[in-house]
Protein backbone atom coordinates (compact mmCIF):
# COMPACT_ATOMS: atom_id res chain seq x y z
CA UNK A 1 0.00 0.00 0.00
CA UNK A 2 1.37 3.36 -0.78
CA UNK A 3 2.76 5.37 1.63
CA UNK A 4 -0.07 8.25 1.13
CA UNK A 5 -3.12 5.15 0.98
CA UNK A 6 -1.72 4.68 4.42
CA UNK A 7 -1.69 8.35 6.09
CA UNK A 8 -5.37 9.16 5.00
CA UNK A 9 -6.19 5.68 6.10
CA UNK A 10 -4.28 6.39 9.55
CA UNK A 11 -6.28 10.33 9.44
CA UNK A 12 -9.63 8.61 8.89
CA UNK A 13 -9.16 5.93 11.91
CA UNK A 14 -8.38 8.80 13.93
CA UNK A 15 -10.92 10.90 12.83
CA UNK A 16 -13.45 8.24 13.99
CA UNK A 17 -12.17 7.32 17.50
CA UNK A 18 -11.65 11.36 18.13
CA UNK A 19 -15.32 11.51 17.33
CA UNK A 20 -16.13 8.64 19.73
CA UNK A 21 -17.05 6.30 17.55
CA UNK A 22 -15.61 3.43 19.55
CA UNK A 23 -18.15 4.67 22.34
CA UNK A 24 -20.57 2.17 20.93
CA UNK A 25 -18.41 -0.84 22.78
CA UNK A 26 -19.35 0.89 26.05
CA UNK A 27 -22.90 -0.12 25.06
CA UNK A 28 -22.18 -3.44 23.79
CA UNK A 29 -20.38 -4.33 26.94
CA UNK A 30 -23.35 -3.32 28.64
CA UNK A 31 -25.54 -5.74 26.77
CA UNK A 32 -23.55 -8.60 26.82
CA UNK A 33 -22.95 -8.35 30.59
CA UNK A 34 -27.17 -8.49 30.80
CA UNK A 35 -27.63 -10.64 28.20
CA UNK A 36 -25.18 -13.18 30.08
CA UNK A 37 -26.38 -12.73 33.29
CA UNK A 38 -30.32 -13.01 32.21
CA UNK A 39 -29.47 -16.32 30.58
CA UNK A 40 -27.54 -18.04 32.95
CA UNK A 41 -30.84 -17.86 34.65
CA UNK A 42 -32.99 -20.16 32.52
CA UNK A 43 -31.86 -23.02 30.42
CA UNK A 44 -28.77 -24.64 30.37
CA UNK A 45 -28.97 -25.60 26.45
CA UNK A 46 -30.12 -22.59 24.78
CA UNK A 47 -27.64 -20.44 26.61
CA UNK A 48 -24.84 -20.41 24.33
CA UNK A 49 -27.67 -20.27 21.35
CA UNK A 50 -28.51 -16.89 22.49
CA UNK A 51 -25.48 -15.59 23.55
CA UNK A 52 -23.67 -15.89 20.14
CA UNK A 53 -27.05 -14.85 18.56
CA UNK A 54 -27.43 -12.22 20.48
CA UNK A 55 -23.95 -10.93 20.39
CA UNK A 56 -22.82 -11.76 16.75
CA UNK A 57 -26.19 -9.81 15.73
CA UNK A 58 -25.57 -7.26 17.74
CA UNK A 59 -22.27 -7.08 16.06
CA UNK A 60 -23.31 -6.79 12.53
CA UNK A 61 -25.88 -3.99 13.38
CA UNK A 62 -23.64 -2.16 15.18
CA UNK A 63 -20.75 -2.40 12.10
CA UNK A 64 -23.57 -1.83 9.84
CA UNK A 65 -24.92 1.80 11.40
CA UNK A 66 -21.16 2.48 11.90
CA UNK A 67 -20.24 1.74 8.62
CA UNK A 68 -23.24 4.09 6.71
CA UNK A 69 -23.35 6.76 8.81
CA UNK A 70 -19.36 7.33 8.92
CA UNK A 71 -19.43 5.69 5.20
CA UNK A 72 -21.68 8.40 3.59
CA UNK A 73 -20.27 11.20 5.22
CA UNK A 74 -16.05 10.10 3.83
CA UNK A 75 -16.14 12.16 0.29
CA UNK A 76 -19.37 14.42 0.56
CA UNK A 77 -18.38 15.92 3.72
CA UNK A 78 -14.60 16.61 2.82
CA UNK A 79 -15.86 18.73 -0.51
CA UNK A 80 -18.70 20.05 1.75
CA UNK A 81 -16.05 21.33 4.21
CA UNK A 82 -13.56 21.69 1.67
CA UNK A 83 -10.84 19.77 3.77
CA UNK A 84 -10.16 17.99 0.24
CA UNK A 85 -8.73 21.28 -1.49
CA UNK A 86 -5.77 21.61 0.54
CA UNK A 87 -5.92 17.62 0.13
CA UNK A 88 -6.10 17.19 -3.66
CA UNK A 89 -3.62 19.97 -4.23
CA UNK A 90 -0.53 17.48 -3.12
CA UNK A 91 0.69 14.90 -4.61
CA UNK A 92 -2.21 12.77 -4.13
CA UNK A 93 -4.20 11.27 -6.38
CA UNK A 94 -7.92 10.62 -6.57
CA UNK A 95 -7.83 6.97 -6.35
CA UNK A 96 -5.81 7.28 -3.63
CA UNK A 97 -8.14 9.14 -1.58
CA UNK A 98 -10.90 6.99 -1.87
CA UNK A 99 -8.23 3.86 -1.28
CA UNK A 100 -7.08 5.77 2.07
CA UNK A 101 -10.84 6.76 3.08
CA UNK A 102 -12.14 2.87 2.28
CA UNK A 103 -9.06 1.45 4.03
CA UNK A 104 -9.79 3.70 7.10
CA UNK A 105 -13.29 3.13 7.73
CA UNK A 106 -12.64 -0.71 7.35
CA UNK A 107 -10.28 -0.78 9.63
CA UNK A 108 -12.02 1.45 12.26
CA UNK A 109 -14.82 -1.04 11.78
CA UNK A 110 -11.95 -4.01 12.12
CA UNK A 111 -10.55 -2.82 15.33
CA UNK A 112 -14.70 -2.05 16.38
CA UNK A 113 -15.18 -5.67 16.13
CA UNK A 114 -12.71 -7.34 17.33
CA UNK A 115 -13.19 -5.88 20.46
CA UNK A 116 -17.17 -6.77 20.26
CA UNK A 117 -15.59 -10.49 19.70
CA UNK A 118 -13.67 -10.59 22.77
CA UNK A 119 -16.71 -9.18 24.57
CA UNK A 120 -18.58 -12.45 23.09
CA UNK A 121 -16.24 -14.39 23.31
CA UNK A 122 -16.14 -13.66 26.92
CA UNK A 123 -19.40 -14.04 27.42
CA UNK A 124 -19.56 -17.53 25.99
CA UNK A 125 -16.84 -18.23 28.74
CA UNK A 126 -19.06 -17.17 31.34
CA UNK A 127 -22.22 -19.21 30.58
CA UNK A 128 -20.32 -22.44 29.20
CA UNK A 129 -17.09 -22.45 31.54
CA UNK A 130 -14.95 -24.08 28.60
CA UNK A 131 -14.86 -23.39 24.86
CA UNK A 132 -16.18 -26.16 22.60
CA UNK A 133 -14.46 -27.18 19.02
CA UNK A 134 -18.07 -25.53 17.43
CA UNK A 135 -16.93 -21.93 18.90
CA UNK A 136 -13.97 -21.55 15.51
CA UNK A 137 -17.68 -21.63 13.84
CA UNK A 138 -18.40 -17.72 15.55
CA UNK A 139 -14.75 -16.92 13.84
CA UNK A 140 -16.11 -17.57 10.71
CA UNK A 141 -19.69 -16.02 11.30
CA UNK A 142 -17.08 -12.89 12.45
CA UNK A 143 -14.89 -12.98 9.32
CA UNK A 144 -18.24 -13.17 6.90
CA UNK A 145 -19.65 -9.64 9.22
CA UNK A 146 -16.46 -7.84 7.98
CA UNK A 147 -16.80 -9.03 4.84
CA UNK A 148 -20.36 -7.60 4.78
CA UNK A 149 -18.82 -4.70 6.48
CA UNK A 150 -16.43 -3.68 3.30
CA UNK A 151 -19.27 -4.27 0.82
CA UNK A 152 -21.14 -1.90 2.60
CA UNK A 153 -18.44 0.58 3.37
CA UNK A 154 -17.51 0.40 -0.49
CA UNK A 155 -21.38 1.51 -1.22
CA UNK A 156 -21.36 4.12 1.46
CA UNK A 157 -18.43 5.30 -0.27
CA UNK A 158 -19.47 4.88 -3.76
CA UNK A 159 -23.05 6.74 -3.13
CA UNK A 160 -21.05 9.30 -1.00
CA UNK A 161 -18.81 10.50 -4.06
CA UNK A 162 -21.87 11.45 -5.63
CA UNK A 163 -24.67 12.46 -3.48
CA UNK A 164 -25.76 13.78 -0.76
CA UNK A 165 -25.30 12.31 2.85
CA UNK A 166 -28.98 11.63 3.03
CA UNK A 167 -29.98 9.77 0.05
CA UNK A 168 -26.35 8.35 0.03
CA UNK A 169 -27.48 7.01 3.35
CA UNK A 170 -31.03 5.77 2.23
CA UNK A 171 -29.32 4.03 -1.11
CA UNK A 172 -26.83 1.98 0.78
CA UNK A 173 -28.91 1.34 3.65
CA UNK A 174 -31.88 0.01 1.07
CA UNK A 175 -29.48 -2.26 -0.75
CA UNK A 176 -28.35 -3.79 2.56
CA UNK A 177 -31.50 -4.77 3.07
CA UNK A 178 -32.41 -6.11 -0.10
CA UNK A 179 -29.11 -7.93 -0.02
CA UNK A 180 -30.37 -9.85 2.90
CA UNK A 181 -32.72 -11.00 0.62
CA UNK A 182 -30.47 -11.82 -2.54
CA UNK A 183 -30.68 -15.54 -2.23
CA UNK A 184 -34.51 -14.91 -2.91
CA UNK A 185 -34.37 -12.39 -5.29
CA UNK A 186 -32.07 -14.94 -7.16
CA UNK A 187 -34.89 -17.79 -6.59
CA UNK A 188 -37.66 -15.35 -7.86
CA UNK A 189 -35.56 -14.04 -11.05
CA UNK A 190 -35.37 -17.83 -11.85
CA UNK A 191 -38.98 -18.55 -12.04
CA UNK A 192 -39.70 -15.32 -14.45
CA UNK A 193 -39.29 -15.49 -18.72
CA UNK A 194 -37.80 -13.85 -21.32
CA UNK A 195 -37.00 -10.65 -21.09
CA UNK A 196 -38.31 -10.20 -17.99
CA UNK A 197 -35.97 -12.69 -16.68
CA UNK A 198 -32.77 -11.22 -17.82
CA UNK A 199 -33.69 -8.18 -16.11
CA UNK A 200 -34.63 -9.69 -13.07
CA UNK A 201 -31.73 -11.84 -12.88
CA UNK A 202 -29.18 -8.61 -13.46
CA UNK A 203 -31.14 -6.94 -10.89
CA UNK A 204 -30.74 -9.71 -8.56
CA UNK A 205 -27.21 -10.70 -8.95
CA UNK A 206 -26.50 -6.77 -8.54
CA UNK A 207 -27.60 -6.69 -5.16
CA UNK A 208 -24.99 -7.48 -2.82
CA UNK A 209 -25.34 -11.09 -1.45
CA UNK A 210 -25.33 -10.08 1.84
CA UNK A 211 -27.82 -13.25 2.88
CA UNK A 212 -24.81 -16.08 1.96
CA UNK A 213 -22.75 -13.69 4.39
CA UNK A 214 -24.61 -14.42 7.28
CA UNK A 215 -24.40 -17.52 8.99
CA UNK A 216 -25.10 -16.52 12.32
CA UNK A 217 -28.05 -18.87 13.57
CA UNK A 218 -26.22 -21.42 12.04
CA UNK A 219 -23.31 -21.48 14.00
CA UNK A 220 -25.55 -20.52 17.10
CA UNK A 221 -26.55 -23.62 16.94
CA UNK A 222 -23.11 -24.86 16.65
CA UNK A 223 -23.70 -26.21 12.61
CA UNK A 224 -20.06 -26.37 11.19
CA UNK A 225 -19.46 -23.90 8.02
CA UNK A 226 -18.60 -25.63 4.95
CA UNK A 227 -14.94 -24.50 3.96
CA UNK A 228 -16.10 -24.14 -0.08
CA UNK A 229 -18.62 -21.12 1.49
CA UNK A 230 -15.79 -19.38 3.09
CA UNK A 231 -13.92 -19.50 0.05
CA UNK A 232 -16.78 -18.47 -1.67
CA UNK A 233 -17.69 -15.51 0.43
CA UNK A 234 -14.10 -13.94 0.32
CA UNK A 235 -13.60 -14.13 -3.22
CA UNK A 236 -17.32 -12.71 -3.52
CA UNK A 237 -17.23 -9.59 -1.12
CA UNK A 238 -13.38 -8.60 -2.23
CA UNK A 239 -14.86 -8.67 -5.82
CA UNK A 240 -17.61 -6.93 -5.08
CA UNK A 241 -16.31 -4.41 -2.66
CA UNK A 242 -13.50 -3.73 -5.67
CA UNK A 243 -15.87 -2.94 -8.43
CA UNK A 244 -17.82 -0.95 -6.28
CA UNK A 245 -14.83 1.33 -5.01
CA UNK A 246 -13.84 1.52 -8.44
CA UNK A 247 -17.15 2.90 -9.94
CA UNK A 248 -16.57 5.17 -6.64
CA UNK A 249 -13.52 5.96 -8.07
CA UNK A 250 -14.61 6.89 -11.65
CA UNK A 251 -17.13 9.01 -10.66
CA UNK A 252 -14.49 11.07 -8.17
CA UNK A 253 -11.86 11.23 -10.47
CA UNK A 254 -14.43 13.52 -12.61
CA UNK A 255 -15.87 15.54 -10.35
CA UNK A 256 -15.57 19.35 -10.28
CA UNK A 257 -15.30 20.12 -6.69
CA UNK A 258 -17.57 22.49 -5.18
CA UNK B 1 11.72 27.81 -18.15
CA UNK B 2 8.38 29.83 -16.03
CA UNK B 3 7.27 28.92 -13.30
CA UNK B 4 3.38 29.74 -14.34
CA UNK B 5 1.97 29.33 -17.80
CA UNK B 6 -1.99 30.18 -18.42
CA UNK B 7 -3.27 29.16 -21.94
CA UNK B 8 -6.74 30.21 -22.63
CA UNK B 9 -7.37 28.60 -19.49
CA UNK B 10 -11.48 28.99 -19.21
CA UNK B 11 -14.34 27.80 -16.82
CA UNK B 12 -18.16 27.88 -17.96
CA UNK B 13 -20.42 26.56 -15.05
CA UNK B 14 -24.04 25.19 -15.47
CA UNK B 15 -25.86 26.78 -12.89
CA UNK B 16 -29.80 26.24 -12.21
CA UNK B 17 -31.54 23.73 -11.60
CA UNK B 18 -33.45 22.29 -13.98
CA UNK B 19 -32.68 24.28 -16.87
CA UNK B 20 -29.01 24.56 -17.01
CA UNK B 21 -27.90 27.93 -18.37
CA UNK B 22 -24.05 28.15 -19.20
CA UNK B 23 -22.35 30.83 -16.65
CA UNK B 24 -18.87 32.07 -17.82
CA UNK B 25 -16.83 32.53 -14.82
CA UNK B 26 -13.53 33.13 -16.77
CA UNK B 27 -12.88 33.89 -20.39
CA UNK B 28 -10.09 32.24 -22.16
CA UNK B 29 -7.22 33.63 -20.15
CA UNK B 30 -3.33 33.83 -20.49
CA UNK B 31 -0.71 34.60 -18.08
CA UNK B 32 3.23 34.08 -17.81
CA UNK B 33 4.64 34.30 -14.66
CA UNK B 34 8.34 33.96 -13.82
CA UNK B 35 9.97 32.47 -11.54
CA UNK B 36 11.26 34.75 -8.35
CA UNK B 37 8.29 37.10 -8.64
CA UNK B 38 4.85 38.20 -6.59
CA UNK B 39 2.69 38.41 -8.75
CA UNK B 40 -0.56 39.61 -7.53
CA UNK B 41 -4.15 38.78 -9.03
CA UNK B 42 -6.82 41.37 -8.36
CA UNK B 43 -10.03 41.34 -8.71
CA UNK B 44 -13.55 42.38 -7.07
CA UNK B 45 -15.96 39.88 -6.02
CA UNK B 46 -16.49 37.01 -8.38
CA UNK B 47 -14.09 38.00 -11.32
CA UNK B 48 -13.23 34.32 -11.25
CA UNK B 49 -9.72 34.51 -9.30
CA UNK B 50 -10.74 31.56 -7.24
CA UNK B 51 -11.98 29.91 -10.30
CA UNK B 52 -8.51 30.57 -11.94
CA UNK B 53 -6.91 28.92 -8.81
CA UNK B 54 -9.19 26.36 -8.29
CA UNK B 55 -8.22 25.42 -11.91
CA UNK B 56 -4.47 25.35 -11.61
CA UNK B 57 -4.80 23.16 -8.17
CA UNK B 58 -6.64 20.59 -10.26
CA UNK B 59 -9.49 20.66 -8.25
CA UNK B 60 -11.84 22.22 -10.83
CA UNK B 61 -11.71 21.27 -14.68
CA UNK B 62 -11.03 23.98 -17.42
CA UNK B 63 -13.68 23.93 -19.61
CA UNK B 64 -10.74 24.81 -22.10
CA UNK B 65 -7.00 25.75 -22.44
CA UNK B 66 -4.30 24.41 -20.59
CA UNK B 67 -1.69 25.80 -17.64
CA UNK B 68 1.72 24.21 -17.14
CA UNK B 69 3.43 25.11 -13.28
CA UNK B 70 7.05 24.54 -13.44
CA UNK B 71 6.67 23.11 -17.48
CA UNK B 72 4.99 20.45 -16.25
CA UNK B 73 0.48 19.85 -16.54
CA UNK B 74 -2.17 20.49 -14.28
CA UNK B 75 -1.90 17.66 -11.75
CA UNK B 76 1.31 16.46 -12.07
CA UNK B 77 2.19 14.88 -8.63
CA UNK B 78 5.86 15.35 -9.61
CA UNK B 79 4.93 18.98 -9.53
CA UNK B 80 2.11 19.42 -6.72
CA UNK B 81 5.10 18.00 -4.61
CA UNK B 82 6.87 21.65 -5.36
CA UNK B 83 3.86 23.87 -4.48
CA UNK B 84 2.23 24.79 -2.21
CA UNK B 85 -1.85 26.31 -1.87
CA UNK B 86 -3.93 27.96 0.44
CA UNK B 87 -7.59 28.43 -0.58
CA UNK B 88 -9.86 30.94 0.33
CA UNK B 89 -11.23 31.05 3.87
CA UNK B 90 -9.28 27.74 4.57
CA UNK B 91 -10.69 25.17 6.71
CA UNK B 92 -9.03 22.18 8.31
CA UNK B 93 -9.96 18.32 9.67
CA UNK B 94 -10.95 19.79 13.05
CA UNK B 95 -10.33 17.06 15.32
CA UNK B 96 -6.69 17.60 14.58
CA UNK B 97 -4.45 20.01 16.25
CA UNK B 98 -1.92 22.09 14.10
CA UNK B 99 1.12 20.27 14.96
CA UNK B 100 -0.61 16.90 14.02
CA UNK B 101 -2.20 18.24 10.94
CA UNK B 102 0.93 19.84 9.87
CA UNK B 103 2.65 16.22 10.31
CA UNK B 104 -0.22 14.51 8.24
CA UNK B 105 0.04 17.36 5.42
CA UNK B 106 3.83 16.79 5.52
CA UNK B 107 3.76 13.67 4.85
CA UNK B 108 1.42 14.01 2.03
CA UNK B 109 3.76 16.00 0.47
CA UNK B 110 6.39 13.23 0.48
CA UNK B 111 8.08 14.42 3.75
CA UNK B 112 9.47 11.75 6.02
CA UNK B 113 7.68 11.65 9.60
CA UNK B 114 11.36 12.65 10.57
CA UNK B 115 11.69 15.64 8.26
CA UNK B 116 7.93 16.62 8.92
CA UNK B 117 8.40 16.63 12.69
CA UNK B 118 11.13 18.47 12.24
CA UNK B 119 9.82 20.91 10.65
CA UNK B 120 6.48 21.07 12.35
CA UNK B 121 7.75 23.51 15.13
CA UNK B 122 9.77 25.59 12.73
CA UNK B 123 6.79 26.29 10.79
CA UNK B 124 4.28 27.01 13.56
CA UNK B 125 6.96 29.51 15.74
CA UNK B 126 7.33 31.18 11.72
CA UNK B 127 3.68 31.80 11.90
CA UNK B 128 3.04 32.88 15.19
CA UNK B 129 1.37 29.37 16.87
CA UNK B 130 3.37 28.24 19.07
CA UNK B 131 1.39 28.22 21.75
CA UNK B 132 -1.65 26.78 20.14
CA UNK B 133 0.20 23.84 18.67
CA UNK B 134 -1.45 21.18 20.49
CA UNK B 135 -4.68 22.74 20.60
CA UNK B 136 -7.52 20.95 18.71
CA UNK B 137 -8.42 23.24 15.44
CA UNK B 138 -12.09 23.63 15.74
CA UNK B 139 -11.34 25.70 19.00
CA UNK B 140 -9.60 28.23 16.48
CA UNK B 141 -10.26 31.71 15.22
CA UNK B 142 -10.60 32.89 11.92
CA UNK B 143 -7.41 34.32 11.78
CA UNK B 144 -5.79 31.26 13.41
CA UNK B 145 -6.76 29.18 10.75
CA UNK B 146 -5.60 31.34 7.88
CA UNK B 147 -1.92 30.91 9.57
CA UNK B 148 -2.32 27.03 9.80
CA UNK B 149 -3.55 27.45 6.09
CA UNK B 150 -0.43 29.78 5.67
CA UNK B 151 1.57 27.41 7.43
CA UNK B 152 0.83 24.56 5.08
CA UNK B 153 1.50 26.08 2.14
CA UNK B 154 4.90 26.09 2.83
CA UNK B 155 5.71 23.85 5.11
CA UNK B 156 7.29 21.19 2.38
CA UNK B 157 9.34 24.03 1.22
CA UNK B 158 7.80 24.30 -2.14
CA UNK B 159 9.00 26.40 -4.81
CA UNK B 160 6.05 28.48 -6.19
CA UNK B 161 3.04 29.11 -3.99
CA UNK B 162 -0.76 29.61 -4.67
CA UNK B 163 -2.23 32.05 -1.79
CA UNK B 164 -6.10 33.16 -2.20
CA UNK B 165 -6.61 35.80 -0.50
CA UNK B 166 -3.75 35.45 2.08
CA UNK B 167 -4.18 38.74 4.38
CA UNK B 168 -8.17 38.05 4.90
CA UNK B 169 -9.43 37.50 8.47
CA UNK B 170 -5.82 38.81 9.86
CA UNK B 171 -5.87 41.70 12.17
CA UNK B 172 -3.44 44.70 11.63
CA UNK B 173 -0.96 43.04 13.06
CA UNK B 174 -1.35 39.57 11.19
CA UNK B 175 -1.44 41.18 7.95
CA UNK B 176 1.67 42.45 8.16
CA UNK B 177 3.51 39.74 9.74
CA UNK B 178 2.28 37.63 5.97
CA UNK B 179 3.50 40.90 4.49
CA UNK B 180 6.97 39.98 5.75
CA UNK B 181 6.60 36.66 4.87
CA UNK B 182 5.60 36.55 1.39
CA UNK B 183 8.81 38.69 1.21
CA UNK B 184 10.79 36.06 3.05
CA UNK B 185 9.49 33.78 0.36
CA UNK B 186 10.73 35.97 -2.46
CA UNK B 187 14.09 35.67 -0.87
CA UNK B 188 14.32 32.59 -0.24
CA UNK B 189 13.98 32.21 -4.30
CA UNK B 190 10.06 31.49 -4.64
CA UNK B 191 7.50 32.59 -6.67
CA UNK B 192 4.25 33.81 -5.37
CA UNK B 193 1.02 33.85 -7.28
CA UNK B 194 -1.69 35.70 -4.58
CA UNK B 195 -5.28 36.67 -5.02
CA UNK B 196 -6.50 40.01 -3.25
CA UNK B 197 -8.55 42.59 -2.74
CA UNK B 198 -6.64 44.46 -0.50
CA UNK B 199 -4.66 46.82 -3.17
CA UNK B 200 -2.23 48.23 -0.69
CA UNK B 201 -0.63 45.15 -0.29
CA UNK B 202 -0.67 44.45 -3.56
CA UNK B 203 1.02 47.61 -4.23
CA UNK B 204 3.64 47.11 -1.85
CA UNK B 205 4.24 43.50 -2.24
CA UNK B 206 3.94 42.82 -5.82
CA UNK B 207 6.34 42.81 -8.81
CA UNK B 208 3.49 42.74 -11.48
CA UNK B 209 -0.58 42.32 -11.12
CA UNK B 210 -3.24 41.56 -13.30
CA UNK B 211 -6.25 42.49 -12.99
CA UNK B 212 -9.52 40.46 -13.75
CA UNK B 213 -12.69 41.91 -14.09
CA UNK B 214 -16.17 39.62 -14.84
CA UNK B 215 -13.95 36.91 -16.16
CA UNK B 216 -12.14 38.72 -18.38
CA UNK B 217 -8.27 39.77 -17.81
CA UNK B 218 -8.47 44.31 -17.86
CA UNK B 219 -4.58 44.65 -17.49
CA UNK B 220 -1.36 42.96 -16.50
CA UNK B 221 2.32 44.86 -15.48
CA UNK B 222 4.28 46.26 -13.18
CA UNK B 223 2.47 48.67 -10.44
CA UNK B 224 4.26 51.38 -11.51
CA UNK B 225 3.29 51.33 -14.76
CA UNK B 226 -0.01 50.75 -14.67
CA UNK B 227 -0.76 53.53 -12.46
CA UNK B 228 1.39 56.39 -13.78
CA UNK B 229 -0.55 55.09 -17.39
CA UNK B 230 -3.38 56.92 -16.08
CA UNK B 231 -1.88 60.57 -14.66
CA UNK B 232 -1.14 61.89 -11.30
CA UNK B 233 -3.29 65.08 -10.41
CA UNK B 234 -1.71 68.47 -8.50
CA UNK B 235 -3.66 69.53 -5.56
CA UNK B 236 -3.45 73.84 -5.88
CA UNK B 237 -4.82 75.73 -2.44
CA UNK B 238 -5.01 79.04 -2.55
CA UNK B 239 -6.58 82.25 -0.54
CA UNK B 240 -9.70 83.81 -1.79
CA UNK B 241 -13.38 82.50 -2.39
CA UNK B 242 -13.17 82.98 -6.00
CA UNK B 243 -12.72 79.73 -8.57
CA UNK B 244 -11.33 81.29 -12.11
CA UNK B 245 -13.56 81.22 -14.98
CA UNK B 246 -10.23 78.78 -17.01
CA UNK B 247 -10.51 75.88 -14.24
CA UNK B 248 -13.97 74.46 -15.43
CA UNK B 249 -12.47 74.13 -18.63
CA UNK B 250 -9.62 71.94 -16.95
CA UNK B 251 -11.94 69.87 -15.57
CA UNK B 252 -10.90 70.83 -11.99
CA UNK B 253 -12.16 69.61 -8.90
CA UNK B 254 -13.00 72.30 -6.82
CA UNK B 255 -13.61 72.12 -2.85
CA UNK B 256 -14.32 76.61 -1.22
CA UNK B 257 -14.00 76.12 2.32
CA UNK B 258 -14.03 79.75 3.88
CA UNK B 259 -11.00 81.77 2.32
CA UNK B 260 -9.50 79.08 0.87
CA UNK B 261 -10.34 76.98 -2.58
CA UNK B 262 -8.76 73.71 -2.61
CA UNK B 263 -8.35 72.21 -6.65
CA UNK B 264 -7.36 68.96 -7.75
CA UNK B 265 -6.30 69.15 -11.37
CA UNK B 266 -4.35 66.84 -14.16
CA UNK B 267 -1.17 66.97 -13.98
CA UNK B 268 -1.14 68.64 -17.81
CA UNK B 269 -3.03 71.53 -16.60
CA UNK B 270 -0.76 72.36 -13.75
CA UNK B 271 0.66 75.39 -16.05
CA UNK B 272 -2.56 76.44 -17.22
CA UNK B 273 -3.95 76.19 -13.64
CA UNK B 274 -1.18 78.38 -12.55
CA UNK B 275 -1.70 81.17 -14.97
CA UNK B 276 -4.83 81.33 -14.26
CA UNK B 277 -4.40 82.17 -10.90
CA UNK B 278 -1.54 84.39 -11.79
CA UNK B 279 -4.16 86.15 -14.14
CA UNK B 280 -6.84 86.75 -11.20
CA UNK B 281 -4.46 87.34 -8.81
CA UNK B 282 -4.69 84.98 -6.54
CA UNK B 283 -2.51 83.69 -3.57
CA UNK B 284 -0.86 79.80 -4.17
CA UNK B 285 -0.79 78.70 -0.55
CA UNK B 286 0.73 74.70 -2.12
CA UNK B 287 0.99 72.49 -4.53
CA UNK B 288 1.19 69.06 -4.16
CA UNK B 289 1.26 66.00 -6.90
CA UNK B 290 -0.84 63.64 -6.00
CA UNK B 291 0.34 60.18 -6.42
CA UNK B 292 -1.63 57.75 -8.62
CA UNK B 293 -1.82 54.79 -6.11
CA UNK B 294 -3.28 51.42 -7.47
CA UNK B 295 -6.76 52.34 -5.85
CA UNK B 296 -7.34 54.97 -8.42
CA UNK B 297 -5.97 52.59 -11.50
CA UNK B 298 -7.98 49.97 -10.02
CA UNK B 299 -11.24 52.11 -9.78
CA UNK B 300 -10.65 53.44 -13.36
CA UNK B 301 -10.71 50.10 -14.56
CA UNK B 302 -13.49 48.63 -12.49
CA UNK B 303 -16.46 50.67 -12.94
CA UNK B 304 -18.77 50.20 -9.83
CA UNK B 305 -21.45 49.98 -11.54
CA UNK B 306 -20.21 46.81 -13.51
CA UNK B 307 -18.57 45.96 -10.05
CA UNK B 308 -22.06 44.97 -8.35
CA UNK B 309 -22.76 43.60 -11.67
CA UNK B 310 -20.21 40.88 -11.32
CA UNK B 311 -20.49 40.56 -7.84
CA UNK B 312 -22.24 37.14 -6.09
CA UNK B 313 -25.82 37.12 -5.47
N1 LIG C 1 -19.42 26.11 -8.39
C1 LIG C 1 -19.90 27.16 -9.07
N2 LIG C 1 -21.03 27.07 -9.76
C2 LIG C 1 -21.51 28.11 -10.46
N3 LIG C 1 -20.93 29.31 -10.53
C3 LIG C 1 -19.79 29.49 -9.85
C4 LIG C 1 -19.21 28.44 -9.08
N4 LIG C 1 -18.08 28.90 -8.52
C5 LIG C 1 -17.97 30.17 -8.91
N5 LIG C 1 -18.98 30.54 -9.70
C6 LIG C 1 -19.17 31.85 -10.34
O1 LIG C 1 -18.00 32.19 -11.01
C7 LIG C 1 -17.70 33.57 -10.87
C8 LIG C 1 -16.30 33.74 -10.36
O2 LIG C 1 -16.23 33.29 -9.03
P1 LIG C 1 -14.87 33.25 -8.20
O3 LIG C 1 -15.16 32.57 -6.93
O4 LIG C 1 -13.79 32.72 -9.05
O5 LIG C 1 -14.62 34.80 -7.92
P2 LIG C 1 -13.49 35.52 -7.06
O6 LIG C 1 -12.78 36.41 -8.01
O7 LIG C 1 -12.69 34.53 -6.33
O8 LIG C 1 -14.37 36.37 -6.07
P3 LIG C 1 -14.16 36.75 -4.52
O9 LIG C 1 -13.31 37.93 -4.52
O10 LIG C 1 -15.53 37.05 -4.04
O11 LIG C 1 -13.55 35.56 -3.84
C9 LIG C 1 -18.76 34.14 -9.95
O12 LIG C 1 -19.72 34.80 -10.74
C10 LIG C 1 -19.37 32.94 -9.30
O13 LIG C 1 -20.73 33.15 -9.04
MG1 LIG D 1 -12.31 34.20 -4.39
Amino acid sequence: MSGRILHIASNTFREAVRDRVLYNLIVFALLMCGAAILVGQISIDIERLVVVNLGLTAISIFGIVIAIFIGIGLVSKEIEKRTLYTVLSRPVRRWEFIAGKFFGLAGTLIVNTFFMAIGVFAALLYVSHHFQASDAGVLVALYFIILQFLIIVALALFFSSFSSPLLSAIFAFALFIIGTFAEDLRGFAALTHGAERWLATGAAYLVPNISALNVISQVAHGEPVAGQLILYNTGYALLYSAMVLFGAILIFEHRNLK
Amino acid sequence: MSAIEILGLEKTYPVGFWRKRPKRALKPLSLTIEEGEIFGFLGPNGAGKTTTLKMLMGLVFPSGGTARILGRPIGDPAMQAQIGFLPEQPYFYDHLTPRELLTYYGQLSGLTTKEAERKVPEMLDRVGLRDAANVQLRKFSKGMLQRVGIAQSILHNPKVVFLDEPMSGLDPMGRHEVRDLIEQLKHEGKTIFFSTHILSDAEALCDRVAILHLGELRKVGAVADLTSAIGGRIELVWRGATIPQAFSALGAECHATGDTVRALVPESSQEAAMEALRREGLRLISLTPLRTSLEDYFVSQVKPSEATAGGKP
